[in-house]
């Protein structure tokens, strides 16, 4: 359960990017962000596992109170939450093994983890990763060497290293094309519904928003403009959330 | 409108190129051209004269043979008839016309039978035995010359003095000169400074910037209450360190009075022995976290313990290696240098020591400060926390304050605790205590930010200063020599690639950094796993070009003491020997070119 009250960030005291937004997660929804670019989509993803300070507000994850705790007690937290991202953010330069492995980081020993050193059940447990998402054979290729497709799903099996309760994925198929998002989206629904993870994808398309999620909230200029069953988008909320002269396509 | 914008345009165009000129009209002056002297006739000889002795580099020597041939002359002319001199016309001879003159006058010195093509002196050997050049001979094909001399003003003498001339001629194999040899010497010696330099240099950088780093550094902040406690930590683990190093070491020189060589391996085996299997026991093969939580205070414990017999370890090794490398430079005759290599390593060692446990200290006394402040800001009462926080900032506002006031004594020497101590302390003690009623405990304190300025500003500072320059402080600390050099040069070199390095380090992708973050990752972590991928190939290119810079370098830094190649160079400057000079010049070309070569083969490898 993870509960969001008044959460607000404003840059650099003048860019009020998330506004006063409150809402629930529960265990094991598929719940979808969407808003225009710029509406505060990131940011709020962002917001929840402490890549960007929360200006003010609460985030209850658990009964823990994230925006509170200290750096040890974030390294427990965000192991808890796995991230995936528009732009994948590998490490282009290092193999596609050890950028999977780096979803481990948060559990093993920080000294032995600094000579490169994994535990043999990590490895082993990168390899069955890689080959739930079907790249198993381009483990030891350096990531930069994979096509867009391949990366997300490098970026997806890092997520799961983590074994979390938890996927923030911040517009994981805008750099995509439509069929290979459908096949990331789908590895999404299935960790959703075999692993139980709760999921929060910020999402661009409303067709993806209808296929994937159960439920839907949107941001406009950082304000919650809906919250609610994705059908439940009619043209009036349509408008609300995207301006008045957007049209709805697909 | 329009044609008033464009008259200013073109007013203010000319009022620009009459400022330029001005500019350049005063730096004429100021650097004193003046193309008249390029054109005046002695200086162009001279600069003949010069760039033919260096297109003459004296590289090789040959060993030579000569040919005496003396005449007889009066100087001046005898009041009684002359004797006539003849020669034996089948072989060698001179023939002086005319064969009697006053002093200063000229005469004709013709020679028959020379050696053909040959170059050599021609000499005036006075009664007395003094003998004086007062010209050169250069025969032709059919072992002729003719020279005109002028005779000496010596003082007049009744018998005949004699005129003497010495072809030379070469014989046998060329051979190295011995400025080739000695510039050999120093151009190794050169390459190795460079080396050196470079190597350290480059090692002590890649730490230092990563402070320099505004991307890494700008998120690091911390509360109130850690930072204060951290303060404390430092300066007094630095101590506690550098205390434990003295004492060690102070141990280790009584422990191995006599026999050191036997005491120092057996302790040395000993002491690696011990931590090995200390380690072993902290560190069992099979990650157990949960075994690994249960005694934490016992861990802790036993990690000091370690780390205290590894320091003791490392002062018995450094011994040995220090007595061991003396006693092998014997036995190993003409690789005797390793010994010495060794028995430096050692010395090194001992003396990085203290520092390194100095800083060890501080950074663990820090660390647990900084554990400190956030359990009392997590479990304590708020009055608690309140008077706690007051109290530590307090003293941190002291500690720096009185560590201030040090430094300006150490420098100005003003011998007054009044105002280098107490005075500065008790303004720390109260702005420290200000800020704390100020703001709040948690109230995160950009330290990152902090950090980044000071390692900032003590990198600019020090890059600002030429190598060349800083020498001059080396040479008075180390003595002349390319031991100086390598250390002004490491010092340059770790200032310029740390600012080089951070600035990559900026440009790195953010995103990656973000996602290993996001992992739960430490900072340590972060940067292993996002950061160094990202930051090799620059670092190589980089390190590169500094290598090329080093090299360049340290061809002059013996002209300020630095040892290596400058130094010939700068003394046969001084001596006029230009065909020495030469040879030198020779050499640094060739090795800056090689260099560049190789640099460039390198990079092309790895970027
Ligand atoms: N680091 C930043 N500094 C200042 N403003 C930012 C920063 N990141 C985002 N913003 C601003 O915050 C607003 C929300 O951005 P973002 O969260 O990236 O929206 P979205 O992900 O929906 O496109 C935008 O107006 C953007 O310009
Ligand atoms: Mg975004």
């Amino acid at each position: 359960m993870l509960e969001i009250h008044n959460l607000t960030k404003i840059y650099d005291g003048k860019v009020i990017a998330v506004d006063n937004v409150s809402f629930e997660v529960k265990k094991g929804e598929f719940l979808a962000v969407i808003g225009l670019s710029g509406s505060g989509k990131s940011t709020l993803l962002r917001c929840i596992n402490r890549l960007i300070e929360p200006t003010s507000g609460q985030i209850m994850w658990n009964n823990i109170d994230i925006t509170s705790a200290s750096q040890n007690e974030m390294r427990n937290v965000r192991r808890k939450i796995g991230m995936v991202f528009q732009h994948f953010n590998l490490v282009s330069r290092s193999k596609v093994i050890t950028n999977v492995l780096s979803g481990r980081l948060g559990y093993i020993n920080p000294a032995l983890s600094l000579i490169n050193r994994f535990p043999q059940k990590d490895i082993e447990m990168a390899l069955k990763q890689l080959d739930r998402v079907g790249i198993a054979d381009q483990a030891y290729k350096r990531a930069d060497e994979l096509s867009g497709g391949q990366q997300q799903r490098v970026g997806v099996a890092r997520a799961m290293m983590q074994e979390p309760e938890i996927i923030l994925a911040d517009e994981p198929v805008a750099s995509l094309d439509p069929v290979l998002a459908h096949s990331i989206m789908q590895y999404l629904e299935k960790l959703n519904k075999e692993d139980g993870v709760t999921i929060l994808c910020s999402l661009h398309f409303l067709d993806l928003v209808h296929e994937y999620a159960d439920r839907a909230i949107a941001l406009n200029q950082g304000q919650l403009m809906f919250d609610g069953p994705p059908k439940e988008i009619d043209d009036a909320r349509f408008r609300s959330i995207y301006g008045q002269e957007a049209k709805r396509v697909g | 409108m329009e044609r008033e914008k464009s008259l200013i345009k073109s007013v203010s165009f000319g009022l620009a190129i009459l400022f330029g000129m001005i500019i350049y009209a005063y730096g004429f002056n100021v650097t004193k051209v003046n193309f008249e002297t390029t054109r005046s006739e002695k200086r162009l000889t001279q600069l003949s004269r010069i760039m033919r002795a260096l297109a003459h580099p004296s590289l090789f020597v040959y060993e030579k043979e000569e040919l005496e041939v003396m005449a007889p002359i009066y100087l001046p002319c005898p009041k009684t008839q002359v004797q006539i001199h003849n020669p034996d016309t089948s072989d060698s001879y001179l023939i002086l016309t005319p064969n009697c003159a006053g002093p200063g006058e000229i005469i004709t010195v013709e020679g028959y039978n020379i050696w053909p093509n040959t170059k050599g002196p021609i000499n005036f050997l006075a009664l007395s035995g003094v003998n004086l050049t007062i010209g050169n001979l250069q025969s032709d094909a059919n072992g002729y010359f003719k020279a005109k001399v002028k005779l000496p003003k010596r003082q007049p003498v009744d018998v005949a003095q004699m005129i003497r001339v010495l072809p030379r001629r070469n014989i046998g194999n060329p051979e190295f000169s011995d400025v080739a040899k000695s510039t050999w010497d120093k151009i190794i010696e050169t390459v190795f400074l460079a080396l050196l330099a470079t190597t350290f240099g480059t090692l002590l950088a890649i730490p230092v910037s990563f402070f320099a780093a505004r991307n890494l550094m700008s998120s690091q902040k911390s509360p109130l209450t850690n930072v204060a406690f951290s303060t404390i930590g430092w300066p007094l683990g630095i101590l506690i360190g550098l205390q434990t190093a003295l004492t060690f070491k102070s141990f280790v020189i009584q422990l191995f009075v006599e026999d050191v060589l036997i005491r120092s391996s057996i302790g040395s085996v000993l002491g690696i022995g011990l931590t090995w299997s200390v380690i072993q026991w902290l560190f069992p093969k099979k990650q157990d976290q949960s075994n690994l939580r249960k005694h934490k205070i016992v861990q802790s414990v036993t990690v000091i313990l370690c780390v205290l017999i590894s320091i003791l370890t490392i002062y018995m090794i450094a011994n040995l290696a220090l007595v061991l490398g003396q006693v092998l430079i014997e036995p190993l005759g003409p690789i005797g240098f390793v010994g010495n290599f060794i028995s430096q390593l050692g010395d090194v060692l001992i003396m990085v020591l203290p520092a390194a446990t100095a800083l060890l200290g501080g950074g663990t006394l820090g660390l647990a400060g900084n554990k400190l402040g956030q359990y009392v800001s997590d479990h304590m009462s708020p009055q608690v926390i309140k008077i706690t926080n007051i109290c530590a900032t307090a003293l941190a506002g002291a500690v720096i304050g009185g560590i201030l006031g040090n430094t300006i004594d150490w420098f100005y020497q003003l011998d007054n605790p009044q105002q280098t101590l107490y005075l500065p302390m008790s303004i720390g003690a109260i702005l420290g205590a200000l800020v704390s009623l100020r703001i709040s405990h948690k109230h995160p304190i950009p330290i990152g930010y902090v950090t980044y300025y000071v390692t900032r500003t003590i990198l600019n500072a020090t890059r600002s200063i030429e190598p060349l320059v800083m020498v001059i402080v080396f040479v008075v600390w180390v003595g002349i020599g390319p031991f100086a050099g390598s250390l002004a040069l490491a010092l340059h070199t770790i200032a310029a690639l740390a600012k080089l390095y951070s600035e990559q380090v900026e440009s790195i992708a953010p995103g990656p950094l973000e996602a290993v973050r996001a992992t739960g990752a430490n900072r340590l972590q972060t940067i292993v796993y996002a950061v160094i991928p990202q930051i090799i190939p620059p670092y190589i290119s980089f390190t590169m070009y500094r290598w090329d810079i080093n090299v360049r370098m340290s061809t002059i830094i013996g002209f300020a003491g630095g040892g290596g190649i400058g130094f010939l160079l700068q003394q046969n400057i001084n001596l006029l020997d230009y065909r020495a000079a030469s040879v030198q010049m020779l050499a640094i070309a060739i090795v800056v070119a090689t260099m560049d070569y190789i640099s460039a083969v390198i990079r092309e490898r790895f970027v």
